[in-house]
């Protein structure tokens, strides 16, 4: 029976967008989608609008850096050989989406990846109020551009950072201090 | 002992702790220090600046099990203007770091600060670019409480050492070119 | 003639002035640090635009430097009000993760130790509500009940705030006779405190009309917001994360989700006022039914042999030490899972590329999501009443920020 629902999900989708989809898996339970960036609001408003697929509900977005390395490349798993429009390899940073359908109780999770050197992406906000802060996280730490989004500024850091901190080529701990010695913490 | 007394109702009081002095019939002479220090101990007002989860601590050290209220600190000043003593509870980052300073420097001399809980000391567990690892970069901390969080018991542990502080302090310490050099290195005037 | 002094209906006002208030981040009423500064209109509410980030401390990124045992005790610091669901939350997620199965006892345990933080952390909630109307007595009597909660934390973990409690698998140990004697006089004597809370309050001329109207959402917008929990709840909408789609056996137990009708304040009061009341149902059904076995599952990697097998056995030794020092490795792979906290549906979103440490940990943290709409509900309404609504939302600043 689950099964068939989750199928039955792909097949909407595919209906309408079939050169979209780039990958469709089952991660522990979730239906995990990876599509391309061009129509990513579009079909989360087919989704919404659609009475057969009522993903009225956004639980989360969140960004993933994978920088161009040999071990993040295996952590992206399949998706590894998607073609992004930059002609150099470089690294990726992944969006995703979790949608729930409160009527028939079904989890979708939605991925797209977007090249380092310019992560943008169209806002969610136009379908969903509590997009509005995720993407500014998104933001804050990353650096994703949302093109539309009403007032893109930092929100967890503090105002004047110039870097995005979550990518892994920043360090945790504040290059700046002088009173723990690295060596003794095991950094 | 002799600082227990019995009173008519047949109860046992413990007396506080006389200041040396002469006494006599009607009068007692001490040192203007010691009795502007006992006077001072036993009413200091707190600004509670709780921010996380010694915070919540903090709020049972108010209630009725751990109460502070019977140190004197009945009233909680949430104006710095009226405030002696600044307990800064909780992790402060380094966005609301001139926050503080600010509220440090609307005080009032005399002033003390209690710096409670771990992430107030030092950092904490945080070792990360957003947090300030310790609020003493900022402002003077007279009295540490470590702890992640700690206990009421230790709260209430602090707050006796501030009031020995208190009760001991000079009453010139304020005007005088130590105290002054300390504001100095922190930027305070 | 016109007379020197002009008909006031015929002067109009050609731009309205607008004072802008600063509702600081140090601020008595607001139960953490996060400011507001709002546009008024003499006492009317026009606009506000809120700041957050203040006591950011980077978990997301601490995280990726620690072993996955040593993430519980950042995960106790989100919503330290009920920190065990946090706990036990991350550790249904790794197993989750590494595909244990959890005994029964352990499950009922966990239920156990979940639904008495949620009870501690809706007693705060509906105490502030008091104190922000004025009704202080409250605040001291649900504080006091907290103490007892605290002493059944220190009998099973050590800690009274900040729990760490359990372990990946399971509990360290099986809960003590003392523990046990505690959880009873608990459930024994808070019945009786939260009936006198209750009549303090709840239909209480007073409170009721304070609160009734007050800074009310409308099921669709609440919806679009991404609420969860019990602020959803008191919208109108029954969705409740323990009934679609239970986890550590919810499914065994019998309970009802209360729901409100306006989303006001009056009605989020309720909602948690009856949650606390299921929840004591729960824990009464937990200890009924409470199955015999063992206290925690087989997981060799993350949970620390008994000691007398360290001191005789090679391999115990091993792990031992594996364990200590946060060498133990995770195979890779993508998980989401969400537990039920205080203020709704708490996620964790794990990328594990099969090292000691994630790859990347991502909280769905409610707080953070249902406070963008704060400014749309309490636009147009006055001063007092969105220090009111601010309470009643149940904002707790560890997990705004995280």
């Amino acid at each position: 029976m689950a099964d068939s629902q989750e199928e039955k999900l792909v097949s909407i989708i595919k209906e309408k967008f079939e050169d979209q989809v780039v990958l469709v898996e089952q991660l522990y339970d979730f239906l995990t989608i990876t599509l391309k960036k061009d129509k990513i609001v579009e079909i989360i408003r087919f989704l919404y609008d659609n009475p057969e697929t009522k993903f009225q509900f956004l639980t989360t977005i969140t960004a993933i850096h994978y920088p161009h390395t040999n071990e993040s490349r295996t952590v992206m798993g399949q998706a590894s050989n998607i073609v992004v429009d930059t002609p150099a390899p470089e690294g990726k940073i992944a969006l995703m989406y979790q949608l729930h359908n409160l009527y028939s109780n079904e989890r979708v999770r939605l991925k797209i990846y977007l090249p380092e050197s310019n992560p943008v992406v169209p806002t969610l906000t136009t379908v969903f109020s509590a997009a509005n802060w995720m993407e500014r996280e998104a933001y804050d730490f990353f650096g994703v551009i949302f093109e539309g989004h009403p007032n893109l500024k930092r929100i967890l850091n503090v105002e004047d950072m110039v870097i995005f901190p979550m990518r892994k080529e920043y360090p945790l701990e504040d290059q700046t201090r002088d009173d723990k010695r690295d060596e003794m913490f095991g950094r | 002992m002799e600082n227990v007394i019995t009173t008519q109702s047949g109860s046992k009081v413990t007396l506080g702790e006389k200041p040396e002095g002469y006494e006599g019939a009607g009068f007692f002479a001490t040192s203007l220090e010691k009795v502007v220090g006992m006077a001072r101990k036993n009413s200091i007002w707190p600004l509670p600046f709780a921010t996380s989860c010694c915070g919540i601590e903090f709020m049972a050290t108010m209630g009725a099990h751990y109460d502070l209220a019977r140190f004197g600190s009945e009233r909680l000043s949430f104006s710095p203007r009226q405030a002696d003593l600044l307990m800064v509870m909780g992790t402060i980052a380094k966005k609301m770091g001139p926050i503080l300073r600010q509220v440090y420097e609307q005080m009032a001399e005399p002033r003390w600060v209690l710096s409670v809980g771990a992430c107030a000391s030092s950092g904490g567990i945080f070792d990360t670019y957003s947090v300030l690892q310790g609020i003493d970069r900022i402002i003077p901390v007279d009295v540490y409480v470590p702890g992640c969080p700690p206990r009421p018991e230790q709260i209430i542990d602090g707050v006796m050492k501030i009031q020995r502080l208190v009760e001991t302090e000079s009453l010139r310490r304020r005007d005088s070119p130590e105290y002054k050099a300390m504001l100095n290195k922190y930027g305070i005037e | 003639m016109d007379s020197t002094t002009t008909d006031i209906d015929k002067v109009i006002p050609e731009e309205k002035q607008y004072s802008y208030l600063n509702l600081g981040p140090t601020h008595p009423a607001t139960h953490g640090i996060f400011q507001n500064v709002l546009k008024m209109d003499g006492e009317i509410i026009v606009e506000s635009e809120p700041t957050i980030g203040y006591i950011h401390r980077a978990f997301e990124k601490l995280a990726e430097r620690r072993p996955y045992n040593q993430i519980t005790p950042i995960t106790d610091r989100l919503n330290y009000c009920s920190a065990p669901i946090n706990n036990i939350g991350w550790h249904m997620t790794v197993e989750k993760l590494l595909n244990v199965e959890i005994p029964k006892r352990v499950q009922y345990l966990r239920v156990i130790i979940m639904e008495l933080a949620r009870i501690t952390d809706h007693l705060i909630c509906n105490a502030v509500i008091g104190v922000d109307t004025g009704a202080l007595t409250g605040f001291v009597y649900m504080f006091q009940q907290r103490e007892l909660v605290y002493e059944i934390y220190e009998e099973i973990c050590g800690a009274r705030l900040t729990t760490n409690i359990g372990r990946i698998g399971g509990f360290e140990r099986d809960f003590s006779p003392k523990a046990w004697e505690k959880i009873n006089k608990f459930m024994k004597e808070f019945p009786l405190v939260l009936k006198e809370f209750e009549n303090l309050l709840s239909r209480n001329r007073i409170f009721m009309d304070r609160t009734i109207g007050c800074g009310g959402i409308k099921a669709d917008r609440a919806l679009n917001y991404s609420f969860t929990g019990p602020n959803l709840r008191a919208a109108g909408v029954d969705y409740d994360v323990r009934v679609a789609k239970p986890y550590s056996s919810y499914q065994d137990f019998d309970f009802t989700i209360p729901v409100g009708l306006n989303g006001d304040v009056y009605d989020r009061f309720m909602v948690r006022q009856e949650e606390m009341w299921q929840s004591l149902n729960i824990i009464k059904q937990a200890m009924d039914k409470l199955p015999e076995g063992p206290f925690h599952a087989e997981v060799p990697e993350f949970y620390l042999p008994p000691k007398e097998e360290v001191y005789n056995n090679m391999e115990a030794l091993i792990y031992q030490f594996k364990i200590v020092m946060g060498e133990t490795d995770v195979p890779k792979g993508e998980v989401y899972h969400c537990v039920e906290g205080g203020n709704g549906e708490l996620g964790f979103y794990l990328i594990s590329d099969g090292g000691r440490t994630p790859f990347r940990l991502h909280f769905r943290r409610p707080c953070y999501i249902f406070y963008q709409a704060y400014p749309e509900i309490i636009k147009g309404s006055m001063l007092s009443d969105a220090i009111l609504t601010m309470s009643s939302m149940n904002v707790i600043a560890g997990e705004l920020d995280a």
